[in-house]
């Protein structure tokens, strides 16, 4: 199918879009990528007025180190593919260099935007997911001005975000991971590149014999992230161990709440959850490269 | 804000102007506007790749881009590269190993390949299947691709331009 009838402009600011979001609100989109959007279109599920191009605007463009250092700035218009292979991002947000290898396919990461995946939301992507564990800050622009919502807060279920119909998204921030911080990330799906059916981001700090701060995101399974905050408790001060690794993986798939999908129910989407989130653990704690701190 | 929009593009190394209604896609501009017919369409929503062609120098869907977007780009098809000569090893190593059956993927599969091959000298078959993967082939299983390219990629190792 081909894409409804719009109309399409091209501004060269984000003073300009934010004046076009007032003015249209819902019956206007955002034109990042349009990995996303241009195939909604094509197949006739939305149909907005008014598409606002964004890939024009300088401002939005490129990967940075901002706030004296203290975390990266992904700016809209930064693609997948600049993300995936910027130093930058490798060195500081590393877990988001081993997700964005399982972001689609190359021709899709050569356009599709990091943070037009946040915006989106689908409850099957890598970044959203990414961003809890990273405790980043999505910073969103209207003409009241600029506000910055944690990712945790962002995110509400099912392509549902806070952000306003008259706020652009301009930016992610993600804090530089600290020197002791390890990181883990891993889905299943059926198909390399294609939509995780789970999918678990973790982060850590310590060392295997006293591991701190676990943070494990599964994503997939619900509307939304989840961040299993309950399970991932069961790892403070501990020593790692693969007893408590299942009890980890039991627990943080216990409080999932999967739907019933293609892929199956919520007894195979735990188990799945389950498995997934030990591989991870134990790839997390145990692979051979010495801890940081 | 018209629905229709006046926009040159660098097509093969041809500047083109065109006016174009701002929902038509890339492909479809390609294929209706100029004629150029290697792009398939395939899926319309990302999935295939049978649409796949290079803007500003990176590949990407055209079935997910809209003509008016190229304004002021540079956009390379299979014909282009195919005129430069600029993959005609890899082209013949289809051939040769019996990569394309009924040919309905092959500009799309010749353009993932292409990129990959610019970006690593000697990918791993893995490698190869992973950059492939965004390709729909619906006849040759995807072993012949993956040898096709390889080949190519040993041959070039081997100091045999490509
Ligand atoms: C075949 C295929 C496979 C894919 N596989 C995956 C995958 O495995 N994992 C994954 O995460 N994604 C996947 N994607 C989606 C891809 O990553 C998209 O690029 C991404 O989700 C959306 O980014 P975009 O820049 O293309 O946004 P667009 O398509 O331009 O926009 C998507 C939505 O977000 C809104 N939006 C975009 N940017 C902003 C902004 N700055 N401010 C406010 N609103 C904004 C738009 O209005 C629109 O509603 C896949 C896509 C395809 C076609
Ligand atoms: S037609 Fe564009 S990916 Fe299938
Ligand atoms: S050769 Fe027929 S689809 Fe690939």
């Amino acid at each position: 199918m081909k894409a409804p009838d719009f109309a399409y402009c091209r501004p060269a600011s984000i003073d300009a879009v934010c004046a076009l979001l007032a003015e249209h609100r819902d019956d206007a989109r955002i034109l990042a990528g349009g990995q996303s959007l241009m195939a909604t279109l094509n197949l006739r599920l939305s149909a907005p007025a008014l598409l606002v191009d964004i890939n024009r605007i300088d401002a939005l463009r490129g990967i940075h180190l901002a706030g004296d250092g203290n975390y990266l700035r992904i700016g809209a218009l930064a693609r997948h593919a600049e993300v995936a292979r910027s130093p930058l991002v490798a060195l500081h947000a590393p877990l988001i260099t081993a997700a964005m290898r399982h972001v689609a396919h190359p021709a899709i990461r050569n356009r599709g935007t990091t943070c037009g995946s946040l915006a989106l939301a689908d409850p099957s992507a890598e970044m959203p997911a990414c961003a809890i564990a990273l405790d980043a800050t999505l910073v969103l622009q209207s003409q009241s001005g600029t506000r910055g919502v944690p990712a945790r807060d962002f995110f509400f279920g099912l392509y549902e975000t806070a952000r306003r119909d008259d706020e652009l998204l301009i930016e992610v921030r993600v804090p530089c991971q600290p020197a002791d911080q390890r990181v883990g990330f891993d889905e299943l799906s059926r198909r390399h590149g294609d939509f995780a059916m789970v999918g678990v981001a973790v982060t850590a700090r310590g060392t295997p014999d006293r591991m701190t701060d676990l943070r494990l995101v599964v994503f997939g399974t619900d509307t939304m992230p989840i961040d299993c905050r309950d399970a991932a408790a069961l790892a403070d001060r501990q020593a790692w161990s693969p007893a408590l690794g299942e009890a980890i993986a039991s627990a943080a798939a216990a409080s999932l709440d999967p739907d019933t999908n293609m892929f199956g129910g919520p007894a195979v989407k735990r188990r799945q959850a389950a498995a997934l989130i030990r591989r991870v653990l134990t790839a997390t704690f145990t692979s051979r490269e010495a801890w940081h701190g | 804000m018209d629905k229709r929009a006046d926009i040159v593009v660098v097509v093969n190394g041809l500047a083109r102007q065109l006016n174009v209604p701002v929902r038509r896609n890339l492909v479809d501009m390609l294929r209706h506007d100029l004629g150029l017919t290697g792009a398939h369409v395939g899926c319309e929503h990302g999935v295939c790749g049978a649409c796949n062609v290079r803007v500003d120098g990176v590949v990407v869907r055209g079935c997910l881009m809209l003509a008016v977007q190229a304004d002021g780009a540079t956009v390379d098809t299979i014909e282009g590269l195919t005129a430069t000569g600029e993959i005609a090893a890899l082209q013949s190593a289809f051939v040769e190993r019996n990569a394309l059956q009924c040919g309905y993927c092959t500009p799309g599969m010749l353009m993932t390949g292409a990129e990959l091959l610019s970006q690593q000298t000697c990918p791993s078959r893995a490698v190869i299947r992973d950059a492939i993967s965004g390709n729909y082939c619906r006849c040759t299983g995807y072993q012949a691709i993956v040898d096709a390219i390889e080949t190519t990629a040993l041959a070039r190792k081997d100091g045999i331009p490509s």
